[in-house]
């Protein structure tokens, strides 16, 4: 558990003349769930594309298995396994499930994707049923479903998930934490996870991170935060799910 | 719902009073756009002064059309149109079965296409065939291949080119010039042509590798114009505005030729008459073997990863680039690959006119092309060929209207008319069938059995 995976050093990212991020540190270990909560525009879904490459942090560096991956083009960064849901979800709307799940897997050109797809079909068993249905048809919960599927696709060392609870009813909410979690479990897959939800996030994570202002104000292990009165005014209090 | 039928109870006569209205107020408006355009002409007489010649009864024709088209539309189209919708979406929850001649469309398309020049031989006659093999079929065949090439880039990739004609030009000029300066044959020059032209796509991906959108469509235009300034001012080597004239017929792979002196002249052979007929045949056959080609590549590549990349580029390129796609060769493949099929069209074109000129690669040809893509549904092969056929048979039919003459006098010119009635088509197409001819996306993969979700659930769009 000590051998860190991603490591967000000072990273600063602008758009235009606006800092998003003003010197963030961050850092994620192998076999780890890791959360990042804070309030509408933290800078939190900033953190996860900068991460991603685009837009690319202006100073800091960000080191990804033990190599620097600051200045990388999205898609080489995409080659080392690291699979983002990005905010949004973005599926591919007119391209069935089905196609949506061989997008995902094309860094291997497929290799693997019979035997994966089952996986996510065990893992996700709405998406079989809904396999040939196009990605823009589906409700909200099963695109969400879509998008981490195909995210897992890709075999990733890292999964990076940008609200996967948004909009979603509380059953499903449950369905897709025990989901990662199992993912965490049972493969050992490294999580960061971006959540509104704290309460779900805190407890499902190893460790967790509070952003205000494009800045990490507070870290801990999820049960610290959890606890702690700051965090419970500004992010649980009245918001319990 | 319950709108629609109170408007159909109460409105017997309502209906009526409004679509006169509306028949009236479209007279008068046409009765302003036309009275200048149409209603007076000017021409120059023997001693170079303007006429001003009065056409009331050409311009009286306009109107009656407009106002009386108005009418019927309001009156009845729509009605009709409302009717059919509520019916249609009353039946579309139960799949029907598609009819045999539905499921094999294609095959059956592409074999009576095999034997459709010998047909027009028997029906009329090995000169009588020529319009038909040429005017209809090679005319038909070229823009189905164009608008297959374009379709590569546009319908798939979602890359709007307004400029397609380039590659067209490229590829015709590379024939035209080379066979001419090297006497190089059609069938070296062929491959070289769709390189070429493959090699100008490149070039213009590059530096718009960052657009979308508009912004690609305008700088994808003003490359197609630069193409043809080019060709137009590069005198020493294109001739200009003169075009390049004498250029090689083809041969069929070098054993028969079609020149009238040469010894292995296919007729000569064949002990046949001389007719120009074979020729045209031959190349009926040239442009459906290339049309085809273009189909096929097409077909096996939306199959390929870089097929599948393309149509996922067209819905989102953010998510593409971090499921490790690299967006920029993505985008030059497509480019390249659609302009090297425009490029084989453009030599097929120089060597069956013997004639190219930058008249021939206006901008109007880029948009006509594109009109058929979108027209036939964006990524369809057979919409796109079902709108190539509409669009492009229904203008050459024009010339064929002759009766016409009878109607709007003796000096009324059909072909005039066609852009008209080229647009009137689309209208028609895109208020009928907004998601163009075959709308729906054929998914290129299935796990184990099909399962058919209609295409008329799938609204356009995103989310
Ligand atoms: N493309 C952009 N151009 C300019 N400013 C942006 C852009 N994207 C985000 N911002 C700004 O950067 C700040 C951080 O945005 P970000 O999306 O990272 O917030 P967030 O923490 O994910 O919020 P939320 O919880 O609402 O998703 C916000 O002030 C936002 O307005
Ligand atoms: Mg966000």
């Amino acid at each position: 558990m000590s051998d860190t995976l991603l490591s967000v050093q000072g990273v600063e990212t602008y758009y235009g003349n606006i800092r998003a991020l003003g010197g963030v540190n961050v850092d994620v270990k192998k076999g780890e769930i890791v959360s990042l909560i804070g309030a509408n525009g933290a800078g939190k879904s900033t953190l996860m594309m900068t991460i991603c490459g685009s837009p690319q942090a202006r100073t800091g560096t960000i080191t990804f298995d033990g190599e620097d991956i600051t200045r990388l083009p999205t898609h080489l960064i995409a080659r080392r396994r690291i699979a983002q849901s990005p905010e949004g979800r973005r599926i591919f709307p007119r391209m069935t499930v089905y196609e949506n799940l061989q997008m995902g897997a094309s860094l291997d050109n497929l290799k693997y994707f019979d035997e994966d797809v089952e996986k996510i079909f065990t893992l996700f068993p709405r998406l079989k049923e809904r396999q040939a249905q196009r990605g823009g048809t589906l409700s909200g919960g099963e695109q969400q479903m879509l998008s981490i599927g195909r995210a897992l696709m890709a075999r990733p060392k890292l999964l990076l998930l940008d609200e996967p609870s948004l909009g979603l009813a509380p059953l499903i909410i449950r369905q897709i934490f025990d989901a990662i979690k199992v993912l965490n479990e049972e493969q050992g897959l490294t999580v960061f996870l971006v959540e509104q939800n704290a309460f779900a996030a805190l407890k499902l994570s190893h460790r967790a991170y509070v952003m205000v202002n494009g800045q990490v104000t507070m870290s801990g292990s999820g049960k610290e935060l959890l606890a702690n009165p700051e965090v419970r005014a500004a992010y649980l209090e009245g918001g319990r799910h | 719902m319950a709108n629609i039928s109170n408007t159909h109870e109460s409105a017997g006569g309502n209906l009526t009073a409004r679509a006169l209205r509306e028949g009236f107020y479209a007279g008068v408006i046409s009765l302003g756009l036309f009275v200048l355009f149409v209603g007076l002409e000017t021409t120059q007489n023997i001693r170079n002064e303007l006429v001003l010649n009065q056409r009331w009864g050409l311009l009286a024709v306009f109107v009656i059309v407009a106002a009386v088209g108005r009418f019927l539309s309001v009156a009845y189209l729509r009605p009709w149109l409302a009717a059919r919708k509520a019916a249609a979406s009353a039946t579309a929850s139960t799949e029907t079965e598609e009819s045999f001649f539905k499921r094999n469309f294609s095959k059956i398309a592409i074999v009576a296409l095999i034997f459709y020049p010998p047909l027009m031989v028997v029906l009329f006659g090995v000169q009588g065939s020529l319009k038909w093999v040429d005017n209809f079929g090679i005319q038909i065949l070229i823009y189905v291949m164009l608008a297959w090439g374009l379709n590569i880039v546009v319908g798939l990739a979602g890359l709007l080119d307004l400029g397609y004609v380039a590659f067209y030009a490229v590829g015709a000029y590379s024939y035209a010039l080379l066979s001419q300066y090297f006497g190089l044959s059609f069938w070296v020059l062929l491959p070289l042509a769709g390189i070429l032209a493959a090699f100008w796509g490149m070039i213009l991906g590059f530096p718009v590798l960052r657009l979308k959108g508009d912004y690609l469509a305008i700088v994808t235009l003003a490359f197609g114009e630069i193409i043809r300034l080019v060709l137009i001012n590069w005198t020493e080597v294109t001739k200009g505005t003169f075009g390049v004239s004498g250029i090689p017929k083809a041969s069929v792979f070098g054993i028969w030729s079609f020149d009238v002196s040469a010894p292995n002249n296919f007729a000569k052979v064949f002990e046949l008459p001389m007719s120009s007929a074979y020729y045209k045949i031959f190349l009926f056959y040239l442009i459906l073997a290339l049309a085809l080609l273009t189909a096929y590549v097409t077909i096996r590549l939306r199959r390929m990863p870089i097929g599948r990349a393309w149509e996922a580029l067209r819905e989102d390129e953010i998510a593409c680039r971090s499921l490790g796609i690299n967006t920029v060769t993505t985008k030059l493949t497509a480019f390249a690959i659609g302009a090297m099929f425009g490029g084989f069209a453009g030599s097929f074109f120089a060597v069956r006119q013997g004639f190219v000129s930058p008249e021939s690669f206006v901008f109007l040809e880029s948009a006509i092309i594109l009109a058929i893509v979108v027209l036939g549904g964006m990524g369809s092969l057979i919409g796109i060929a079902v709108a190539a056929v509409v669009m492009v048979g229904g203008t050459e039919l024009l010339r064929e209207m002759t009766f016409l003459k009878s109607i709007f006098g003796p000096d009324f010119t059909p072909e005039l008319y066609r852009m008209l009635i080229f647009g009137l088509a689309m209208v028609v197409v895109m208020v009928l069938k907004p998601r163009g001819f075959v709308g729906s996306r054929e998914p290129t993969a299935f796990l184990k059995e099909r399962k058919n979700v209609s295409g008329s659930f799938t609204k356009e769009g995103h989310g």
